[in-house]
């Protein structure tokens, strides 16, 4: 094992191809027109075509959904860090009535499998009258991101010192003034990161989205699942669909990847 | 040291609130439901334990039970070593180690949805890579016929979705040793399975007890990936509890069945993380 002297082991190497390589396929096919895919196999796309990615781009059942999932992802992301900041900073604070129970209490709601919540949920929103919309998506994946969220904040408020909380009380700052200018900047790298897993999670659940919309506010994972059904074989959109999911995580784990080791490190996912 | 006040509560109650919006509501709803025969709105009969009894007979669950404890145990089996493996071959620093992280955590973004449509892209006989490759061997492979070949797909798809998790999470156990350990053990003559066996696998303790959770908790619920690669098929060789309980709730709208099988389902994967849980509690308790 090579680990510590900064050279990857060739076997590291070997799984990263593992891991590459189908997604190289699904790019492949992404860029070739319908009859190369079906008309046999090359490794090189031979007539490389943007049609498919012209098709998504130009038909409003595709990037509506596209914009359908992106809103309630980030809607999901806004609301979990907003209430569960305040309660991360309670919990890693201060003792109260019933801490440690409310704890784990929250985070068992990781553990229910969604396949559980589809009949409720389905008749909750209904009866509010959320159905088929973002909001109700995104309030019905708090079911998981709101514990993560805690969980991953109360570690990244743990390791800021509690001097910092009784220095900015000694200069005569109000609670308020500390936790929003002093506290949030000096956590901001965890917020990435719960930010980061929050949408994760968000963005690729598929069972809970599917049961809370209907046309109106239907997510790009839905629409590729009934694309299939509908259309027979388009392989070539639904690989190019599939490419363009996975930007928005791309671009997610970019921006992250400096405290993304950090958040692990904190044994919190 | 904590300072205690209830005044605390405040700052939790937003999430309390969600939570029970989210979560609790529906599980009470669930609950109701599995004690009543639900004809519509009006009419409705107490059965108490009816249900459950009726679900723990039913040789489909019991078949779908099955297959699911199987593949839970044998991802599980796989991705645990593997993840570890791999997580022992990322150089702690340099400019590869950044690099290598995103392609580990490229699996874990992408829909999961979309991860059935690339392994189905990838392991189709007539248009996959590598259902043509393996074809090409002259093995006869097609997973959407043979249950042995849908289960080889799904794990090997499992593996590939799910590795990276357990890789992270343990390459980041092995950046919090510090130095001195593997100095000592150096000066020692440790070989590199003594490093490894009693340096680095007791740091890893707390991050494996997560990543062993985490990934028993998500494959019982697995659901999505086998939908879009093989619909649960051939046959009912790959229904997992997930999806046999999706086709009873959303598909026939079996009311009291769907929900004695939800709260039964909940209270199996809460038992298998507290037995897995607990047992890893006490081991290290003898051990300190």
């Amino acid at each position: 094992m090579s680990a510590r002297n900064g050279k990857a082991h060739w076997s590291l190497y070997l799984y990263c191809l593992f891991l590459l390589v189908p997604l190289y396929w699904l790019i492949s096919m992404a860029v070739k027109p319908n009859r190369d895919i079906l008309g046999g196999l090359e490794l090189v796309p031979s007539n490389p075509t943007l049609a498919n990615f012209v098709e998504i781009a130009t038909n409003p059942a595709w990037y509506g959904a596209f914009i359908n999932s992106l809103t309630y992802v980030c809607l999901n992301a806004a609301l979990s860090i907003t209430v569960a900041l305040p309660a991360a900073y309670a919990f890693s604070r201060y003792r109260f009535l019933g801490d440690k129970q409310l704890f784990f209490w929250l985070l068992t709601n990781r553990m229910a499998p969604p396949a559980v919540f589809l009949l409720p949920f389905f008749q909750l929103y209904s009866a509010v009258g959320l159905f088929d919309t973002p909001l109700a998506v995104a309030l019905a994946h708090c079911l998981f991101t709101v514990p993560l969220a805690v969980w991953i904040l109360e570690g990244f408020v743990s390791a800021v010192p509690k001097e910092l909380d009784e220095m900015a009380a000694i200069d005569g700052h109000s609670f308020p003034f500390f936790f929003f200018r002093i506290f949030i900047p000096v956590i901001r790298g965890g917020i990435g990161v719960t930010l980061f897993f929050c949408f994760m999670f968000s963005w690729v659940e598929l069972l809970i989205a599917r049961t809370l919309t209907a046309s109106e506010a239907k997510p790009i994972v839905v629409a590729m699942t009934r694309t299939v059904s509908a259309s027979g074989l388009d392989w070539g959109v639904l690989a190019a669909a599939g490419v363009l999911t996975i930007l928005p995580g791309l671009t997610v784990v970019w921006f992250v990847r400096r405290h993304l080791v950090k958040g692990f490190a904190m044994g919190r996912v | 040291m904590q300072r205690t006040s209830n005044k605390a509560w405040l700052a939790v109650a937003p999430v309390v609130l969600v939570v029970a919006f989210t979560a609790v509501a529906p599980l009470m709803t669930v609950v109701n439901y599995s004690v009543q025969d639900i004809f519509d709105v009006q009419t409705r009969l107490f059965v108490g334990l009816d249900w459950y009894r009726e679900t723990l007979r039913d040789p489909r669950f019991l078949e779908a039970l099955a297959r699911q404890l199987g593949f839970s145990a044998l991802v599980l089996a796989l991705e645990i070593p593997l993840g570890i493996w791999i997580a022992r071959c990322i150089p702690l620093q340099g400019r590869m180690t950044v690099a290598f992280l995103i392609i580990l955590a490229v699996p874990l973004l992408i829909p999961w949805n979309v991860v059935g449509v690339i392994w189905q892209i990838f392991a189709r006989p007539d248009i996959g890579l590598l259902g043509a490759a393996v074809k090409a061997l002259g093995v006869s492979y097609n997973y959407t016929s043979s249950a042995v070949d849908a289960w080889i797909t799904l794990a090997l798809m499992d593996v590939w979705h799910w590795t990276s998790l357990v890789a992270l999470l343990c390459f980041a156990g092995l950046a919090a040793i510090p130095p001195a350990y593997y100095q000592a053990a150096e000066l020692d003559g440790a070989s590199r399975w003594q490093v490894f066996r009693h340096v680095q696998l007791p740091h890893l303790k707390s991050v494996l007890t997560i990543a062993v959770l985490l990934r028993l908790m998500d494959s019982l619920m697995i659901y999505t990936e086998p939908f879009v690669l093989t619909g649960g098929g051939p046959g009912a060789s790959t229904t997992f509890l997930s999806q046999y309980l999706t086709s009873m709730a959303v598909g026939q709208f079996d009311l009291g069945p769907a929900a004695a099988f939800s709260v039964l389902y909940f209270l199996l994967i809460l038992l298998l993380c507290w037995l897995f849980y607990t047992s890893v509690m006490k081991r290290g308790d003898e051990a300190a």
